[in-house]
């Protein structure tokens, strides 16, 4: 489904956390929905103000009934600032949706599933697990966070179980999320988070000999595929991650 | 309703905005963001013979009002694009203008010929990229090398000529006069500009190459000062582009004598930026009472 450019009405901003936000937005254009793992190019600024590109962030959910589009996004520079600022009734600029994102109706003939996410890179996994478990393959999700978590109640109808670690030990097991990850028990890994955290994922499920699908971060100008400044290198070739991407198998984009 | 549409090296163009190089992909990229019926032309993707992989690091780095980006002329090879992409690009609805750099003479004259073969409305050759090692700028500095790529490519080239220059060319006027004499049917200038940036926390630049090419509002008017004086300098038409946003920025380049123009960066500012510059343009000359673009074309100059 390819991309289109249009304003979007604010229905509601809330922090879940310090530094995080949930922008909810009204979508408008049936024939041209989202799915799990594709991504905006967010604007909440003329066109001629600062920062001068638009910000690239994941769909965190949408409700295909009444159109509210949710991003989950972690306020880090001037353009996550400008977004936090928005309130409900206010107008933002969207390009999207943009990326492959993940086929949860093939993925979820897989078999089982394990769902691996760290920190602000949980926030495209819930449209995915419930992607996978209105196909029938209910995930079991495995997420890390730095300190105390976010966002997790909204996984608990779609995922099998949810498994816990934290940084600090606060909540969950005190350690790393691959800590807990048996890349074995399953048939497919799929995994958004740090690039760190994704490597390791893919370390295990390729010892493991299990398919792993990783979603990926980039700077980018465009989000469409045109100006070629987030490509990444991988094992076939150079790939961009707005348009190929952002969802690649791990072991093209891993050196493992 | 103003006449937008611009009479250019034989073809009739729509609109006088043209999508730039590098930043407008091969147009279907846009094809559900605007209508791209309106546009003057697509300039694609700069083209090598047998395509690169591009630079590594960063690759895109925002100033203020500009972007500077080290892409390095990442692209398919002039076949690939030829066999996958150029059927596309022809489906837009608008003229295609293939963008060219070549690493040698050679690889320029080769990949024209299998361009005009193929079937393009213009050659757009960039003797200008700043972000590769080889070729690219090398022909763009001094006019005698322009001259000589310029010579070997006219003679191959089917189809208009149309020569990317650089802002670093040692002089813009003897440049554009070297060019002209040497065979090209149009100029368009200007590319990026070379530029750097230090990343503090690393103690580095924040490219790998160290230099990156700055485009944007914040060298228009530089580059609309050398649009003026590359009209001064040659009779053949000249394609004005260089961080135009809006409708104005486009307006000044035109009556600064510039045959039409092309929008880059403005289309990561706004996606629908060339079709939005066009009706700009329209109503400004709505506004006040001008019919064709012909009767304001150089009017600046007196």
């Amino acid at each position: 489904m390819s991309a289109i450019s249009c304003e979007l009405t604010v229905l509601e901003q809330t922090a879940p956390a310090a530094d995080i936000r949930r922008l909810a937005v009204q979508w408008q254009d049936r024939s041209h929905e989202p799915h799990a793992g594709q991504f905006y190019m967010l604007r909440a600024w003329a066109a001629d103000a600062t920062p001068l590109l638009s910000r690239p962030i994941s769909v965190h959910d949408f409700d295909e009934r009444t159109g509210a589009l949710t991003f989950l996004y972690q306020v880090k520079g001037e353009g996550t600032q400008k977004l936090a600022a928005l309130k409900a009734g206010d107008t933002l600029t969207v390009t999207g949706p943009c990326g492959n994102g993940f086929d949860a109706a093939a993925l979820a003939k897989a078999g089982k599933i394990a769902v691996v996410g760290g920190g602000i890179g949980t926030a495209p996994l819930l449209l995915l697990c419930k992607a996978l478990a209105r196909a029938g393959a209910r995930p079991d999700l495995y997420v890390g966070f730095r300190d105390e978590p976010y966002g997790l109640e909204a996984f608990v109808p779609w995922c099998a179980s949810i498994n816990l670690a934290t940084d600090s030990g606060v909540q969950g097991h005190h350690g790393l999320v691959t800590d807990l990850l048996n890349p074995a028990d399953y048939s497919l890994v799929l995994t958004c988070g740090p690039m760190v955290m994704m490597r390791g994922v893919a370390k295990l499920c390729a010892a493991a000999e299990v398919r792993c699908l990783a979603s990926l971060e980039g700077k980018m100008a465009c989000g469409l595929g045109a100006c070629l400044g987030c490509t990444c290198h991988t094992k076939v070739g150079p790939k961009t991650v707005c348009k190929d991407g952002p969802v690649f198998d791990a072991q093209e984009v891993f050196e493992l | 309703m103003s006449d937008l549409h611009v009479d250019f090296l034989g073809k009739r163009l729509a609109g006088p905005v043209v999508g730039a190089s590098g930043t407008f992909g091969f147009g279907p990229e846009y094809a559900d963001i605007e209508d791209l019926r309106l546009l003057g032309g697509i300039s694609g993707k700069g083209l090598t013979l047998h395509g690169q992989p591009g630079n590594s690091g960063e690759r895109l780095y925002e100033t203020p009002s500009g972007l500077m980006n080290s892409i390095g002329l990442q692209n398919p090879g002039v076949q690939h694009f030829i066999d996958h992409e150029l059927p596309a690009m022809r489906q837009c609805g608008t003229t295609v203008w293939a963008n060219l750099g070549g690493h040698t003479i050679e690889e320029n004259v080769q990949g024209v010929e299998m361009l005009c073969a193929a079937g393009v409305d213009f050659i757009e050759l960039n003797i200008s990229c700043p972000n590769v090692k080889q070729g690219g700028l090398a022909f763009g500095i001094r006019a005698a090398d322009a001259s000589e790529v310029v010579s070997a490519v006219k003679k191959v080239c089917t189809v208009p000529l149309i020569v990317k220059l650089s802002p670093q060319a040692e002089s813009i006027p003897e440049m554009c006069k070297a060019v002209e004499a040497a065979g090209a049917d149009a100029i368009s200038l200007c590319n990026t500009f070379q530029a750097c940036a230090i990343d503090l926390e690393k103690c580095r630049p924040v490219f790998s190459n160290t230099f990156a090419g700055l485009s944007g509002p914040a060298i228009r008017p530089i580059a609309l000062r050398m649009v003026w004086q590359a009209v001064g300098a040659v009779s053949i038409p000249v394609v004005g582009l260089g961080g135009i946003l809006t409708g104005r920025d486009a307006l000044e380049f035109i009556m600064a004598g510039a045959a039409c123009v092309q929008v880059g960066t403005a289309n990561f500012m706004d996606p629908k930026a060339c079709t939005r510059i066009t009706t700009e343009i329209g109503q400004w000359m709505d506004a006040h009472g001008v019919k064709t673009l012909e009767e304001i074309r150089g009017c600046a100059r007196g």
